[in-house]
């Protein structure tokens, strides 16, 4: 296996709080994994740092060995590392469909025309009949975000992040708010994405982590607590610990 | 999927269907030749109005599609205004080079003050743009060697309007604004045509998708601030034309180009109108125009009230509503 993202002793802090204290981390290519915690662990800091939204105290950031510590945000999208939000980021005077063809141009390039309408080229068009089809928003695909019901925006959410292309996928709670039923399908529709993109999950479904991830990080207090395969993870009676009489609050966690 | 059917997939044709004329879109283009042919002796208030409706077209590039707000828009309104008089005075009088004299500058003042409007809130960019308007409009007034300081710059002569390329004598402009209105109409749908494409293109998507998210903008690839500084130049080189046009229709530059007034009053020319769909600073200038034309013929010191009467209960009622008299008295539905 290959490294394709790695994070080396990254530290972030808020004034005297250390939020990603000293944290090692390792996503192969193709990986499943997945990053878990309790409540202010500091996971969706690191996402942030491996995002280019905060800017680590010290530390580095590798993407395919190449630092990218310091490289702009939407520079980092454009090489590939890509995030869905905890809290949904839409535009939310656009369409579903005008915000996807927006994204596809981006990554065709040809988002820098100014003389050619949106929909002129075909395969962009192509791109979005595909994900508007995968995730069920082809019937809405005209309306505008904001008069969405929430499921669908979430849907948009995960579907925005997939029109990027995807080499490093950063998944924040991508089933946050969304009814236990329909969760699974956004799984399925995950786990339908091609081998090579590595997926990192930050997720509180314990029942969806298990099942889906095959790499565990346990972080707690900004520090990586234990990291293993899903079995070590699911039967280390420290992390359980960690968990325990947690699980109320977890479904709540917003 | 191959290129024959996706052109016929749902997204396909919507994605057209979105850049589609609409018929009101017709209708106001050939408004605008049509208020020429019928209103000949209107022909000076018309060239005020289509000047500010240029004006606050440029205002909607950047508040309506990329939510840049500005108070000091007339700076590039103003620049263009003593580029195109000073260009005629000193360098030639040719109205059509002046006129891409005067856009050049102020898109070139547009690109280097933009670094000013990319960091901060509103309430900052509020006050820079406020304050760049003000430099110049002191600048304008302390040198007087070159712009005539508070006198303006008085006695710009145009030359007569050439057609380029065209075998035929230039039309010089009249008292009566006959040539002038003209001059101004096509300059105004020219760019409206170039601004209609450049909204319904990927760039201008990318505009209103950093105006409704700035955060998630940069999460799918975009460099906001490349985009803010590229609409800004545009914008600057936009307000450029409509001051140059009002320089050389009128034949002279004052200081009030630059006034906080003209800053404040396209800013609520395009609220009237609305924002962020491009024709919103076309129907806001004429409403504004016409007010102001009936209420200060009627009771002159007094327009002031009227108007601001007039936007707070437009405020109130909401322009959707307000255009819409029959639905003042229904139940209101919760959005």
């Amino acid at each position: 296996m290959t490294t394709v993202l790695e994070t080396r002793s990254l530290v972030k802090r808020f004034g005297g709080l250390a939020a990603t204290n000293d944290i090692s981390l390792v996503v192969e290519r193709g990986a499943r994994h997945a990053l878990i915690g309790p409540n202010g662990a500091g996971k969706t800091t690191l996402i942030n740092l491996l995002t280019g939204v905060l800017e680590p105290t010290s530390g580095t950031i590798l993407l395919d060995g190449d630092d990218i510590t310091t490289l702009a945000s939407h520079l980092r999208v454009r090489r590939g590392v890509v995030r869905t939000f905890q809290i949904n980021q839409l535009f939310n005077t656009l369409t579903p469909l005008s915000s996807l063809a927006l994204a596809v141009s981006v990554h065709q390039g040809t988002s820098t025309r100014f003389w050619r309408p949106l929909g002129g080229d075909a395969a962009v068009a192509a791109a979005c009949d595909d994900l508007l089809t995968r995730f069920r928003l082809a019937d809405v695909m005209n309306q505008e975000v904001h008069s969405l019901a929430y499921g669908k925006r979430r849907l948009l959410e995960i579907a925005l992040a997939l029109a990027c292309r995807p080499r490093v996928l950063l998944l924040d709670e991508p089933v946050a708010g969304v009814p236990q039923g329909e969760r699974q399908e956004i799984f399925e529709t995950i786990n339908a994405l091609p081998d090579d993109v590595s997926i990192l999950l930050i997720e509180h479904d314990m029942d969806l982590v298990f099942n889906f991830a095959k790499t565990v990080t346990v972080l707690v207090n900004g520090a990586v607590f234990a990291e293993g395969d899903v079995e070590t993870i699911s039967n280390d009676p420290r992390v359980k610990a960690v968990y325990l009489g947690e699980d109320d609050a977890v479904g709540a966690h917003a | 999927m191959s290129a024959v059917g996706s052109q016929n997939s749902p997204a396909a044709k919507s994605l057209r269907a979105y850049a589609r004329w609409r018929w009101w879109e017709l209708a106001l283009l050939a408004a605008l030749p049509l208020s020429w042919l019928l209103l000949p002796g209107q022909s000076l208030l018309l060239n005020e109005i289509a000047i500010v409706a240029l004006f606050a077209v440029s205002l909607d590039l950047i508040l309506g599609y990329a939510g840049i707000v500005s108070l000091g828009h007339a700076a590039f309104f103003g620049f263009g205004s003593y580029a195109a008089a000073l260009f005629a005075k000193n360098v030639m009088p040719d109205p059509l080079v002046g006129l891409v004299v005067a856009t050049a500058a102020s898109a070139l003042l547009g690109l280097v003050t933009s670094v000013l409007i990319l960091r901060g809130s509103d309430l900052t960019r509020l006050m820079v743009t406020l304050g760049v308007a003000s430099i110049l409009y002191e600048l304008a007034n302390k040198l007087d060697w070159l712009t005539g300081g508070a006198d303006g710059l008085q006695g710009v002569v145009m030359g007569p309007l050439t057609i380029p390329f065209a075998p035929i004598a230039g039309f010089a402009f009249d008292l009566a604004g006959r040539v002038a209105y003209a001059y101004t109409i096509v300059v105004l749908i020219v760019v409206l045509l170039i601004a209609r494409r450049l909204v319904h293109s990927p760039f201008g998507a990318s505009l209103q998708a950093l105006r409704d998210n700035r955060l998630r903008a940069a999460s799918i690839g975009l460099s906001v601030p490349l985009r803010l500084v590229a609409v800004y130049t545009i914008a600057g080189g936009v307000a450029g034309a409509a001051g140059g046009l009002l320089a050389q229709t009128t034949g002279f530059s004052s200081l009030d180009v630059f006034d906080f007034h003209r800053s404040a009053e396209v800013m609520l020319v395009l609220v009237v109108g609305g924002t962020g769909y491009l024709y919103g600073g076309i129907f806001g200038a004429i409403v504004f125009k016409l007010l102001h034309d009936v209420i200060s013929a009627w009771t002159p010191q007094y327009w002031n009230f009227w108007l601001g009467l007039f936007l707070v209960v437009l405020v109130l009622v909401g322009r959707e509503r307000f255009v819409r008299p029959w639905t003042w008295f229904g139940r209101r539905h919760a959005p």
